[in-house]
């Protein structure tokens, strides 16, 4: 038996999780080019480091983003890898599927490149492996065919994601599906053509749970919430402690603002303390509804750590109404954007931007009033600034 | 002439039909084994999910098997997570146990629901990346071996969120994990005084440096580093590429625990530096593997039910946190950048260990 010439990469097929080396193989029995990344990552592996040369643009005609250029610093030994270009291409939202547009979607790949894929980036798009420049345009022109796009990369809006929502979620307070798409279409423009001063996410989740880690990871986050009482089914609560749910322990004492009882069977909850952290409905999904006036939190800034730290988003509006065709929404995603394309230096972050030159001058720069649910606390240094009108009422 | 700006496909032409009738009337659901989600219409109809692990860097073929089975039991229709997996959604209630009889047939992984470990958001690392100071699919796929079965059980305090990002650019989330693994550069960029002057522009390199260690040398059209001063972000790297920063011995890995993105019960907060450095040692990277596990098991042992990682530390303490790890204390943990002192103990209100 011929010796492998993969030894490293080898051991990472055995085990029980799926391994991504087999799916290497798997494209490599049909392409050299899939070839030559296992034998360059098994390189890597024995060098314990990356083997691609830093960055090169490539791009479609009429488009500044969407394609990522990556060349092989050792075109000598991995000459198919020579030129290994990312696609990303803006997923379905809410990554719903219909077999025949994914395998649509695998056809045109394996016409074009490496047969390697991710399901999906960190940022939401399908991630297609590894192609030449001379079959970008080509792969291109097929995807669109195919009734696809691509997605965001670079300064520009990268591709908006969203939670499953409405789709399937009974929490779902926004469509937040709808949503995204919406947003997505409106702004084809910016996400294909970087004009920015660095790159811009949004992420839709429909309630507090966010699970499209959206306060986290991006500068526009969008998070379903409501007003008004959450409702109770207190048949179904006695339900929920007849199946072994401790409600004292597991649910009324693990609730932060202390704002619920345990009345005999009966839940109580004191509302105006509540501040929708979404524990107990969790827990008690068919006991506790949501209050019923439905909308969005919007928060600002989110970013991870690259220039000057991280950063979770922070509320700018505690309630909007969001019906389509999200005017009111969009609206305000123009007016920051606007702001921050003027003043936001080259690789600025819009948070970084609001805590260089101050969140009282973002608010009024976007027309937002100051409300006490932006804060934690008020300030505690004396160093206020006031706005020259303020100071002249004082004067006279 | 390519069409552009045609978006992507409409979502609504994705949806199963059964989701397509009972759009936004979802009235509840339940999790009556560890992947398989039941949600119930306010019509009375459900919907099964059916949760499949994936190692995210896929074959066409695989996704053409994934295909298959979706088109087999699930009239054609599947999605994926946020987190990298396979959601079989099927209307038909009696084709839920066949299903899930392929899929172990065929070794995917049912799990990931409730108060487990779902997959791990990861990165690119040495299959694609240009800055990465360690690979990402490798240590995912050693570690997910070993944790697998808190994939596949739900018997956990609370979910375990990880993730790894291969550099300090964190193409995921990893900022906001349950643990983080974040791939980490120590040494000091060197610039190539042949090449800066051709392919870099100065005061683009200088500002990007977050600690301002990096000055312009104008005359020789250059610039500078500052080696006290480099915290080997990489940030430089990014937009001058003759500032080479990879070196096989001194990247590694740093562990980070007890962030999280949810609302519920705290706020979203960050994840907080647990272990400094460590090795990496491909192609199973036994090291990482192992402080990962062993976090994770002291958390199992310790935590109540449904505390995550970051609120069962705040519970017990830092101090506890890294005596019943024993992972060591050292002067890397202390905060230095930005906002480091608001992390400073100012008061007596401290525990012993």
């Amino acid at each position: 038996m011929a010796e492998s010439k993969t030894p490293l990469l080898d051991q990472l097929e055995g085990g029980k999780w799926p391994s991504f080396v087999k799916d290497i193989k798997q494209a490599a029995e049909k392409k050299p080019m899939a070839e030559d990344l296992l034998q360059q990552l098994e390189l890597s592996y024995k060098d314990r480091i990356g083997h691609w040369k830093h960055g090169g643009i490539v791009g479609v005609k009429g488009y500044g983003s969407g394609v990522i250029g990556r060349y092989s610093d050792r075109p000598d030994l991995f000459p198919n890898v020579q030129a290994f270009h990312t696609m990303r291409v803006n997923h379905p939202t809410g990554w719903f599927y219909k077999t025949d547009a994914l395998r649509h979607l695998c056809d045109v790949w394996d016409k074009h490149g490496s047969g390697l894929m991710n399901m999906h980036g960190s940022t939401g798009d399908a991630i297609l492996l590894g192609t030449t420049t001379d079959h970008i345009q080509p792969c291109f022109d097929d995807l669109t065919e195919a009734g696809f796009d691509l997605g965001g990369s670079g300064s520009a809006l990268r591709t908006p994601s969203a939670c499953v929502g409405p789709g399937r979620c009974e929490w779902a307070c926004i469509d937040s599906l709808d949503i995204c798409y919406n947003v997505t279409m409106s702004f084809q423009d910016k996400i294909h053509r970087p004009m920015f001063p660095y790159k811009f996410k949004i992420k839709v989740s429909a309630c507090p749970n966010d699970c499209v880690a959206s306060i986290a990871r991006a500068d526009f986050s969008v998070i379903g919430t409501w007003k008004g009482d959450i409702r109770i089914d207190q048949g179904e609560v006695e339900a929920y402690a007849a199946s072994g749910l401790d409600i004292q322990k597991e649910v009324c004492d693990l609730c932060p603002t202390k704002c619920m009882e345990l009345d005999g069977k009966k839940i109580k909850i004191y509302n105006k303390d509540c501040t929708r952290c979404m524990h107990c409905i969790n827990l008690m999904p068919k006991a506790l509804r949501q209050g019923e006036e439905k909308g969005a939190t919007i928060l600002v800034g989110g970013k991870a750590p690259i220039l000057q730290g991280a950063l979770l988003s922070w509320v700018i509006v505690p309630f909007m109404k969001l019906e389509p065709p999200y005017e009111e929404l969009k609206d305000l995603v123009l007016r920051i954007q606007d702001w921050w394309d003027e003043y936001g230096k080259s690789r600025e972050r819009l948070g970084e931007l609001i805590k260089r030159l101050g969140m009282r001058v973002f608010l009024r720069a976007v027309g937002l009033p100051a409300v006490p649910q932006m804060v934690k606390a008020p300030r505690t240094n004396p160093y206020v600034f006031f706005w020259p009108e303020d100071i002249k009422k004082e004067v006279k | 002439m390519a069409k552009t700006d045609i978006g992507p496909p409409d979502y609504k032409t994705m949806l199963p039909p059964v989701i397509a009738r009972n759009y936004g009337k979802w009235r509840y659901h339940e999790i009556p084994q560890p992947g398989l989600l039941v949600h119930t219409a306010e019509s009375g109809e459900k919907l099964y999910s059916v949760r499949a692990g994936s190692p995210r860097l896929v074959s066409t073929d695989h996704i053409r098997e994934i295909c298959a089975i979706a088109e087999k039991y699930c009239d054609g229709y599947l999605r994926f997570t946020s987190r990298h997996n396979i959601e079989f959604l099927l209307s038909d209630k009696d084709k839920v146990t066949p299903l899930l009889a392929e899929l172990e047939s065929k070794g995917y992984p049912v799990g990931g629901t409730g108060h487990a470990i779902s997959n791990i958001v990861h990165t690119q690392g040495w299959v694609h990346c240009h800055t990465p100071a360690t690979d990402a699919s490798g240590p995912v796929k050693a570690l997910m071996d070993e944790i697998y079965d808190y994939f596949v059980t739900m018997k956990l305090p609370n979910h375990v969120r990880i993730a790894l990002a291969c550099c300090l650019n964190m193409c995921g989330a990893v900022h906001c994990s349950d643990i983080a693994i974040l791939g980490i550069h120590r040494t000091v960029p060197k610039p190539d005084n042949t090449r800066v002057p051709n392919v870099c522009e100065i005061p683009s390199t200088v500002a990007s440096c977050p600690t301002g260690a990096i000055r312009g040398d104008m005359k020789n059209k250059t610039i500078t580093v500052n080696d006290e001063k480099c915290m080997y972000c990489g940030n430089c790297y990014t937009v001058c590429p003759a500032m080479p920063i990879a070196d096989p011995d001194n990247d590694g890995i740093s562990i980070w625990v007890g962030g999280k993105v949810s609302n519920a019960r705290s706020a979203p907060s960050f994840s907080k530096l647990a272990i400094p450095f460590l090795p990496n040692n491909p192609p199973r990277w036994p090291e990482v593997v192992d402080a990962v596990k062993n976090i994770i098991e002291v958390y199992a042992s310790h935590a109540r039910k449904h505390e995550r990682v970051g609120e069962w530390i705040e519970r017990v303490g830092w101090e506890r946190f890294f005596t019943l790890t024993g992972i060591p204390f050292t002067d890397k943990h202390i905060d230095d950048f930005d906002m480091a002192t608001e992390t400073f103990h100012s008061s007596t209100l401290f525990k012993w260990e």
